[in-house]
């Protein structure tokens, strides 16, 4: 690792102030992505603000038709808060596939929707349940927040703060994970929600993104059978050592299929 | 530099630390602590595995002054005295270590399982492990070992 300034802020406030002083400085909240990217030399920040501890991010609770998760709530507790359980299972059921316990016991939410791998989990829920990115500066609606491979509409100096999920009516998620690193070789959310079917595509391709048209065959029909032979761009696909295009490509469909009927089992 | 202060099995440490350096090194370097291992360095192993605060963690993937005010539990800190952990107990009847290396994290993070989960069913004994690996694929004496570890700590 290149040298830098660790502080930890004690407040919202404080850390706003620190990262408008620094323009080469970096939130740190579970570290889960970023520490071992300064290990590799990978970034030189000149700071790291850690916002891990910080009240205002913290918190788990429903309000309304929504579920309010606070950005510094760790996976574990996501997977295992009754709150989680009850109002929304199939983001518990998500939050404990994340990486394995001890990365579940120190990364965050907030830290993995800022960081928009193409591979994550958390983007996928977003997604699918229409969910609202609240920063220190503004809300931000999922559609519009997650832009590509590591690219968000976050600014500089912008902390997210807490993500409002829409509670659906049922949802689920099944994910291929990559059986080294845990990330998703596809990974498909789907979400009946007020306004319909939305499945959201993560590990396949760039970036998370909306498989239109399952959402508008399941919302005609809302049967797996409806999934079958229906197109799928492949030429956004990734594909690397592990997979090729189309296989990433048949992976999301068999994940959509086996999320969808994880989704109709239920009740 | 920073200064910390740590609470290290049960005894309060206090050091000056580079802001960049990991947690496991000032456990090994600084505080003599050589039974937490590294293994591969890039959070996929587990050798390194700790307790901050009650809840399993890599320790080459956390700053030392991250864990500033936290009470850190190590292998070190698991037997009384004489007497072995009801973990550590179950991996000498089960044989459940080969070559050894990855043995200080298992047992930690099979420790942290259990506090979670007194009574795993094999399934979760297997997804409970997921961030430890071991290159002697000892696991089938780990997973009786957890089981043995739950007879003994009921």
């Amino acid at each position: 690792m290149f040298e830098f300034n660790y502080v930890k802020a004690k407040s919202l406030t404080e850390a706003q102030a620190l990262i408008a002083a620094h323009p080469e400085a970096k939130l740190l909240s579970g570290g889960m992505t970023l520490i071992p990217t300064l290990k590799q030399r990978l970034a030189q920040p000149s700071h790291l603000v850690d916002i891990g501890g910080l009240p205002e991010l913290r918190g788990i609770e429903v309000k309304g038709t929504q579920l309010v998760i606070g950005a510094a709530t760790q996976h574990y507790e996501v997977a295992s808060s009754p709150v989680v359980k009850k109002a929304l299972p199939a983001l518990a059921a998500l939050a404990n596939q994340i990486g394995d316990p001890q990365v579940r016991n120190r990364g965050t939410l907030g830290g993995s929707v800022a960081n928009n791998d193409p591979a994550a989990d958390y983007p996928a829920a977003v997604l699918a349940l229409d969910a609202t990115v609240v920063t220190n500066k503004r809300e931000i609606a999922a559609g519009d927040f997650f832009q590509g491979m590591f690219a968000t509409a976050l600014e500089d100096g912008e902390i997210v703060m807490r993500v409002r999920f829409n509670i659906p009516k049922r949802a689920a998620y099944e994910k291929f994970p990559h059986p080294a690193s845990g990330y998703a070789m596809a990974g498909v959310f789907v979400a009946e929600g007020a306004a319909g079917m939305r499945v959201a595509v993560t590990g396949a391709a760039s970036g998370v993104f909306r498989w239109a048209e399952a959402e508008q065959a399941l919302t005609k029909k809302l049967n797996a059978d409806a999934l079958e032979g229906l197109p799928l761009d492949e030429t956004n696909m990734n594909e690397d050592i592990h997979a090729t295009r189309e296989y990433r490509a048949n992976l999301a469909r068999v994940m959509a299929k086996r999320a969808l009927k994880k989704m109709l089992a239920e009740k | 530099m920073t200064k910390i202060e740590l609470t290290v099995n049960g005894t309060k440490q206090t050091r000056e630390v580079e802001d960049r350096a990991l947690l496991v090194d000032v456990l090994r370097d600084q505080l003599q602590l050589t039974g937490t291992h590294i293994g591969c360095d890039t959070s996929q192993c587990g050798c390194c595995t700790v307790h901050v605060n009650g809840r399993a963690v890599k320790s080459c993937t956390m700053l030392a002054v991250q864990a500033g005010g936290a009470d850190i539990v190590t292998i070190e800190g698991l037997a009384k005295g004489d007497k072995l952990h009801p973990v550590q107990q179950a991996f000498t009847d089960c044989h459940a270590l080969q070559c050894g290396f990855c043995t200080p994290g298992m047992i930690m993070a099979i420790t942290a399982l259990l506090k979670d989960n007194p009574q795993p069913t094999d399934e979760e004994i297997y997804h409970g492990l997921e961030g430890n690996l071991c290159r002697c694929t000892g696991y089938i004496n780990i997973v009786k070992a957890v089981k043995r570890s739950a007879e003994l700590m009921k």
